[in-house]
């Protein structure tokens, strides 16, 4: 039995998207920020990615200086905003919270987060601007959170900051990624237009970096390039049949979903393929779009999984069926769907192996792979001596984001293969600073 | 059996919860309602030549969320005709006869003051409280605290009240005043059968930002209020105190004021001699029905020390108040942390480090952020107890053998005590201090 009904409207969108963490009312925060401690040394501060002063920021809610608090947040994380949304808090600032060693509710950083930046987005209330122009130009290739976080940074020291997007639209996986009960398209929109405002960084959007022309053309004009241009679609499987059209991938299943909101149709029967965290929105959004049986497919066990455990909870609260230890091994076109054969799977000696004789068949309208994302390897080899790991991520200096290829430096998902929001933002910002003092030194 | 009942000074009521002389206590309707919900008595809204009030008239400090934790005013006293304050009293006795009725009085001239006791009298009041402790507006006019700080003038002003009055007489002080004895001898000199405080404590309650002018304001201007709520409690606790170890002013009964509005505060007062307690910002807050748990409160706490009435413990922590030179240097405490308690917060270590003896230090154990005591620098002084969050998790355990006993008063009679300003018999020689520069991280400053 589904869950949820099958959205008509973007009201019934909305109504099976309704927001996890709705944004706080003033008294809501108020009464919030009142409960944080100002611990010493306060574990949510180094729990964070981007090191927010967090017990700062949120006494700055209480006191009333919600424009201090804002600034508090942008100091150290230029998305601070979406990060609110988006950042899986539980296990980060507001799983470190000392509550949680009383068995008491944390403190609701994220949503405190999000209404005190949401304050000043909302006024338009400009808190930087650009340097002094120091007469230094930079390439970043991407508008995710990585390049975004570093065009601000770069131009808060005077650069000139040129962006280039190959989709239409600013702020990466943070809207095509992410699942729509964290942002909205809108929340995540306005942040990046109330950054852009302020810094002044231009952006080229539809404009995909892809030969070895534009390359260099960008090292010809520009003193520094960043690389934020996260990761590539979906991986193949490596199953046969998987060419069907019934099989997508999960990345461009949720970009969709984005995009066409309540006018995307999604059929009754899907299976999701993959345990991790995209796997969990990838079936989780299925069934909240109305799909009666959502199967989540796993070659390992529940335990295995990569996705955070809450995300997992939440799929199976929205109606998804979790199936374990089965591996795909044929996708085969029906009148109606695909079958999907399945093979049970055990761990032995460490190894995973098939268990003989297991096999059985799944029929579904959709299959949605959620088995990894393909690396930008094509897009590197264009880039002289760009050091690649094994895992086809850029190698980068951990403290500069400096790569191989000295005018480059990297951040986000192209660097660490996939992580969130504000991993990119934190990398960015740091690029831009590790940028600046490359060029001061040569 | 439990019986609140209380004779003070010869006014009777049910119990010893009375409304003070405030807002609550404006009309017959409220009190009746009061006494309705289970207030035992009712000191009138100060009744005199009625005044004009201003517009608004309350300021509030607030404390992270929790509201009203001060309140501070501005009114004066009853701004109705004393006949409809009259007829009201009368008809709050005919259905209330067993509470007690208070009228709070202030005027200024000797002949006011007899007739208004005389047509209080006459509308069947159980007693009547005089208004000395006023200390915004009445006081330009000669009246209420000014009355209060001048001992003389407050005696004299209480001889003329006891010259005619033939029901009890409460004479109430303002906490406006460097020793609250002097008032409190000065009414029992003059004849007083009993005394009442704390009134309000001359306030301003904050400035807003935009206007710059004092809250509450009044067409962008504003004047000192008198402040109470609970934040004025311990103010009100020491100066109940100072009356009631006074041999000759604890003669008289006390009705303790100041901030009470839980049973635990009652129980306090009590404690510290009053027999009655009155209250205004409680009721302001949140209505006559907060007396439920008060009442609760004091007769399950009754229960459990097994007393029966009121004056069965009133009193009984004035021995243990005593003077600093009495106290025993020879006790000794020392903070110990319940590691598994603690939730790691280090409020205890940056509370001691910054704000008293280093004795705190930090340390993971089991990969838990547990702050340790280093007890050779700890003085006992309480601080981290305090700033803990959690119950019982930081406790002051006792070193001392508790078979000494040496105060500084002895001490000084023995010639032991440090004299000069580097007096080897300092408390403090010797106690272990960083190193002033310590404090420094690593070059950020240079001499």
């Amino acid at each position: 039995m589904a869950v949820y009904k099958k959205p008509e409207s973007e009201s019934d969108f909305y109504h099976n998207f309704a927001e996890k963490q709705p944004q706080m009312s003033a008294s809501e925060a108020f009464i919030e920020s009142s409960r944080c401690l100002f611990c010493y040394d306060a574990p949510c501060i180094t729990a964070c990615p981007t090191h927010i002063d967090i017990p700062l920021f949120i006494k700055q809610i209480h006191t009333g200086n919600v424009e201090g608090s804002a600034r508090t947040i942008f100091d150290s994380n230029w998305l601070g905003s979406a990060c609110g949304k988006v950042c899986p808090t539980s296990v980060l600032c507001e799983g470190a919270c000392v509550y949680n060693h009383e068995n008491k509710k944390p403190i609701e950083i994220g949503r405190l987060q999000f209404y005190a930046t949401q304050q000043v987005i909302e006024a338009d209330k400009h808190l930087y601007g650009p340097g002094l122009p120091n007469g230094r130009k930079v390439a970043v290739v991407g508008a995710g959170p990585a390049g975004i976080a570093c065009a601000c940074e770069l131009r808060l020291m005077g650069y000139e900051v040129d962006v280039f997007e190959a989709k239409d639209k600013p702020s990466g996986l943070t809207v095509h990624g992410t699942a729509p009960y964290k942002i909205t398209n809108e929340q995540a929109l306005n942040e990046m237009a109330y950054l852009q405002d302020q810094m002044g960084y231009v952006v080229r959007y539809n404009t995909p970096i892809e030969t070895k022309g534009q390359i260099d053309d960008l090292e010809s004009k520009y003193d520094a390039v960043f690389l934020g241009v996260g990761i590539g679609p979906t991986a193949e499987l490596n199953v046969n049949g998987e060419s069907s059209h019934r099989v997508i991938g999960a990345v461009e299943f949720v970009e969709e979903l984005r995009e066409k909101q309540h006018q995307m149709k999604v059929p009754d029967r899907v299976i999701v393929l993959g345990g991790g965290n995209t796997a969990m929105d990838a079936a989780s959004e299925s069934a909240r779009m109305g799909a009666a049986h959502v199967v989540l497919a796993y070659r390992r066990g529940q335990e295995d999984m990569g996705a955070y455990a809450f995300e997992y909870d939440m799929a199976v609260r929205a109606g998804v069926r979790g199936l374990f230890h089965v591996a795909p091994i044929e996708i085969r076109d029906t009148d109606d769907g695909v079958a999907v054969t399945f093979i049970r799977t055990q761990h032995l000696n460490g190894k995973l192996e098939f268990i003989t004789g297991s096999e059985f068949v799944m029929e579904a309208d959709w299959v949605i792979k959620a088995t990894g994302q393909s690396k930008m390897g094509s897009f590197f080899s264009l880039i002289d001596s760009l050091q690649l790991d094994t895992s086809r991520r850029v190698v980068v200096d951990p403290i500069t984001f400096q790569t191989s290829n000295p005018k480059y430096f990297a951040g986000g998902d192209a660097v660490n293969g996939g992580a969130e929001v504000v991993n990119g933002a934190f990398d960015g910002k740091m690029a831009a600073r590790g940028i600046d003092d490359w060029l001061n030194k040569k | 059996m439990i019986d609140l009942s209380v004779n003070f000074a010869g006014i009777k009521a049910p119990n010893p919860f009375w409304l003070a002389s405030a807002p609550p206590t404006n009309s017959g309707y409220q009190v009746m309602k009061a006494f309705d919900a289970g207030w035992g008595g009712a000191v009138w809204k100060t009744l005199g030549v009625p005044v004009i009030n201003v517009s608004s008239r309350y300021g509030s400090t607030n404390y992270r969320d929790t509201r009203m934790a001060g309140f501070s005013n501005i009114e004066l006293i009853s701004d109705r005709p004393l006949i409809d304050n009259l007829r009201e009293i009368e008809e709050v006795k005919k259905y209330f006869p067993n509470h007690a009725v208070i009228a709070s009085l202030m005027v200024e001239s000797k002949a006011e003051w007899h007739q208004i006791i005389k047509d209080v009298e006459n509308a069947g009041s159980d007693g009547i409280e005089l208004n000395f402790g006023c200390p915004h507006g009445m006081c330009e006019r000669g009246m209420g605290s000014a009355v209060g700080q001048e001992p003389e003038v407050l005696q004299r002003i209480v001889e003329w009240v006891m010259e005619v009055a033939t029901i009890p007489v409460i004479t109430k002080l303002t906490p406006n005043i460097s020793d609250i004895t002097d008032p409190g001898l000065a009414a029992v000199r003059g004849g007083t059968d009993a005394l009442s405080l704390i009134n309000t404590i001359k306030s301003i309650v904050g400035i807003d930002l935009d206007s710059y002018a004092p809250y509450p304001i009044v067409d962008g201007k504003g004047t000192n209020g008198g402040y109470c709520g609970p934040a004025v409690k311990p103010i009100a606790l020491n100066m109940l105190k100072d009356l009631a170890q006074h041999r000759d002013i604890n003669k008289v009964p006390i009705s303790g004021i100041g901030g009470i509005e839980t049973w635990r505060d009652v129980v306090e007062f009590i404690l510290l001699g009053a027999t009655s307690v009155q209250v205004c910002t409680a009721v302001m807050h949140y209505g006559f029905g907060i007396v439920r748990e008060m009442d609760a409160g004091l007769r399950q706490f009754m229960m459990d020390k097994n007393y029966s009435t009121i004056y069965d413990f009133a009193g009984l922590a004035l021995p243990n108040v005593k003077d600093w030179k009495d106290l025993n240097l020879t006790h000794k405490v020392v903070a110990s942390i319940d590691e598994d308690l603690c939730i790691g917060c280090q409020l205890c270590y940056i509370a001691c480090e910054d704000g008293a003896h280093q004795a705190i230090g930090l340390s993971v154990v089991n990969g838990e952020r547990t702050p340790h005591i280093i007890e050779e620098n700890c003085v006992g002084c309480n601080l981290c107890s305090l700033v803990c969050p959690v119950e019982q998790c930081i406790t002051m355990e006792k070193r001392d053998s508790g078979t000494e006993f040496i105060s500084w008063d002895q001490k000084s009679q023995r010639n032991e005590i440090p004299v000069t300003f580097n007096d080897e018999r300092a408390g403090g020689l010797g106690h272990w201090v960083p190193e002033p520069a310590s404090a420094l991280k690593n070059g950020q400053r240079r001499v």
